[in-house]
């Protein structure tokens, strides 16, 4: 079989080249305002004018053809062809900002200097004209010696054009280089090959006398040194405010739909183990679960914002000395609050990373932000134990509390990074060197899309993996059946299991519920609200208890100071196993993933030991 | 009037005269040549991070790129004529 023809789309970081490959193959591929989105090779597929189908590559964005990252150097295998398995491009499709053709044209004539056919995008047109730039595509193209499309990637324009010029260059020969160009990139000098592109770039970029810039004087406020601090904090803490309060009335809304399903379960199904097996296995348990749906999309809500407008590298600007403090860089800011959603996603963010040693430790870190299968477990426990009490300036108490776990979390973060840096990851200072981004308003489609890309992977988790898991607990919680007078819970194997696991955590308030909920916690930490809620549902005969959600049966339940151990225990814990897998796979070995397997089950430790002792000191309890 | 990069009022265009590439890392300067940075280059310094005016951002030609002070510090300017 003769594979297809592959074509590879490079550039600079945030050219556009994800948007075009989305635009161009109807992928989904992550789009986003900042360097860096895209951290390894995606490939799709589209077909040309005359029907030949290509592969086309997205790649992540690079400055040169020597790799200072690990992203980079994936980009610089493609390209030329040395990636293991891999076929040598047809063509590649250089992707330049046209509002910034200064920088992105020298890594194109680098490119260009490669002698593949090729062709350029010349991309974000619309951007440069808001910006009062008009570029001479034709110049531009007898210049590098290469056919130039205009395209704005968002809006789809001159996808047609480029498709066509695209379907000249693969199975052609390429032009042949330009001397200049070929020497100057023979010697790999930048200094010449960076003149060289200011010169074309001036010729063939039309300026106004005074140029606007928008992002300037933004940046005047939100990099401002005390006002930019404020609303970089102002920001975090809507948005953990807002994961509480806009999310109340969806939450009722599936909560209600649950309860008809469970009634109508409980009606159809005669008493016994099926039903049980069905209300309060699986209804229960997967219910439990996606009640949070509402407030894990507002979570993604801010991020995608965030990540969409450019005002993700403003934030890492702002945080990078004091990163510093902890032996990292701002650019490490970026992985992190991406882990507020999902650590792998942050973990994989940290190939960006140029350091080894920096990018090591920010791996090791990560699991420490709260991510969003946190969130379930927070909620229950929050609205269980804390009152919903109003502190003023409509700042709830619980929004409060939910805002301190994140920030125990980030602390816990960089106290480890602080530790580690100056131990097993010890090593000169790495450095925080990036690009800020033209702000953008973000499109709502992207978002909409971002959002529903994100229930979904939701919905499916709850479908299946936590389906799986609750079903299993309910079987082990079942059986084998108690005697009468006794406990089922306790004489069930889960409970056998789980009194096993019980001295051990005794100490630090946890009882025996806690102890069983931690354990399936490990496979998907939501899971520890089903487990809690199924626990409580089959040891009580009360039927009233179906109609309760799993707050409403946990509350009162646990002592206060039992609650908070609980909760940092969450915070801390390394509970997800693909995360462990996921550090398995970027440090390629198993001393690392088993290395913050111990560190964060001994931090969880003792951090829920400390905040039990102290509590129960102050007498909470 | 030969400053350093860091020491250049804000929004004030002046010229690189020097980098001193050996006082940096070869990452670093590595990552400065690839931003553009270059003798001869015209740069605006526009905004300093909250602590210790670490980090600075600066303009050069059409982009707007942040950097640590240390490594601003390596290079030397000619300030125009306000
Ligand atoms: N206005 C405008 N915005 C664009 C255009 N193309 C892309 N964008 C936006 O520019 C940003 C960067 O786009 P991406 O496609 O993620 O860039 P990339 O080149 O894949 O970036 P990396 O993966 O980081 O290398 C996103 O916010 C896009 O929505 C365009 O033609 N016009
Ligand atoms: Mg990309």
């Amino acid at each position: 079989m003769n594979p297809l023809p592959l074509v590879a789309l490079v550039g600079n970081p945030n050219a556009g080249k994800s948007a075009l490959f989305n635009a161009l193959t109807g992928a989904r591929q992550k789009v986003g305002n900042y360097p860096g989105v895209t951290v390894e090779r995606k490939s799709g597929r589209f077909s040309l004018d005359d029907g030949r189908p290509v592969e086309l590559v997205d790649l992540p964005g690079t400055y040169s053809l020597d790799p200072g990252s690990p992203d980079e150097a994936v980009t610089r295998d493609v390209v030329t062809g040395h990636q293991a398995g891999e076929r040598p491009p047809a063509a590649i499709v250089i992707v330049v900002d046209a509002g910034n053709l200064d920088n992105h044209l020298r890594f194109a004539l680098q490119l260009v200097a490669l002698g593949l056919p090729t062709v350029m995008a010349l991309n974000m047109v619309d951007m440069a004209e808001r910006d009062g730039l008009t570029i001479d595509a034709e110049m531009l193209a007898r210049e590098l010696g290469i056919p130039v499309v205009p395209t704005v990637a968002v809006r789809r324009r001159g996808l047609d054009e480029l498709r066509a010029a695209l379907g000249k260059a693969v199975g052609s020969n390429a032009a042949p280089v330009a001397p200049e160009v070929a020497e100057a990139a023979e010697h790999s000098s930048y200094t010449a090959l960076q003149r060289r592109a200011r010169a074309i770039a001036a010729a063939a970029t039309t300026r106004p006398e005074v140029t606007r810039d928008a992002a300037e004087r933004i940046d005047r406020v939100l990099l401002h040194p005390v006002a930019g601090l404020a609303i970089l904090l102002a920001l975090l803490f809507v948005m953990f405010q807002a994961v509480f309060a806009w999310s109340e009335a969806p939450i009722g809304w599936i909560e209600d739909g649950f309860s008809v399903i469970q009634g109508a379960a409980t009606d159809a199904l005669p008493a016994g183990l099926l039903r049980s097996l069905v209300v309060d296995g699986l209804i229960a348990g997967v219910g439990s679960v996606v009640v949070f749906l509402p407030q894990i999309l507002i979570l993604f809500l801010f991020i995608l914002v965030l990540e969409a407008s450019g005002y993700m590298v403003r934030a890492a600007f702002l945080m990078d000395k004091l990163m510093a403090g902890v032996g990292l860089s701002g650019r490490a800011f970026i992985p992190l609050l991406s882990s507020f959603a999902c650590a792998i996603p942050g973990i994989m963010a940290t190939r960006t990373i140029d350091d080894p040693k920096d990018r090591l430790t920010t791996i090791l870190i990560a699991p420490l932000m709260t991510c969003s299968a946190r969130l379930p477990v927070y909620a229950v426990i929050i609205g269980a134990f804390i009152p919903a009490r109003d502190m003023g300036y409509g700042i709830g108490l619980q929004g409060l509390v939910l805002f301190g776990l994140y920030i125990a979390g980030i602390l816990g973060a960089m106290a480890a990074a602080f530790i580690l840096r100056r131990t097993v990851t010890r090593g000169a200072a790495g450095t925080f060197m990036m690009e800020l981004p033209r702000y953008q308003w973000p499109d709502p489609r992207d978002i909409l899309i971002g959002l529903a890309q994100r229930a979904w992977i939701f919905l499916r988790r709850a479908g299946t993996l936590i389906l799986a898991a609750s079903l299993l607990l309910w079987l082990l919680l079942s059986f084998p059946q108690a005697p009468e007078g006794r406990s089922q819970v306790e004489y069930s194997a889960a409970g056998r299991i789980a009194s096993v696991l019980e001295p051990v955590v005794r100490p630090i308030g946890f009882n025996h519920e806690i102890a069983l909920a931690i354990i399936p916690a490990m496979a998907a930490r939501e899971v520890a609200v089903a487990a809690l809620g199924t626990v409580y549902s089959i040891e009580s005969d009360d039927e009233t208890v179906l109609e309760q959600t799993v707050t409403e049966r946990l509350s009162g339940r646990w002592p206060l100071p039992t609650a908070l151990a609980f909760l940092m225990w969450f915070v801390f814990a390394p509970q997800c196993l693909s995360t462990i897998a996921v550090i398995r796979r970027e440090t390629n070995s198993w001393r690392w993933p088993l290395f913050a397997l111990g560190y964060l089950f001994v931090l969880a430790y003792i951090a829920a030991g400390a905040t039990f002792w102290t509590a129960t000191a102050l007498g909470l309890g | 009037m030969i400053l350093r990069l860091d020491e250049l009022p804000l929004r004030r265009n002046a010229t690189v005269s020097a980098i001193d590439w050996d006082g940096i890392g070869p990452a670093e300067a590595k990552r400065l040549r690839e931003f553009g940075f270059d003798e001869g280059v015209v740069v605006q310094k526009l905004h300093t991070g909250p602590i210790g005016s670490d980090p600075v951002a600066c303009r050069v030609g059409r982009m707007t790129v942040a950097l640590r002070r240390r490594v601003a510090l390596a290079i030397s300017v000619t300030g125009h004529e306000a």
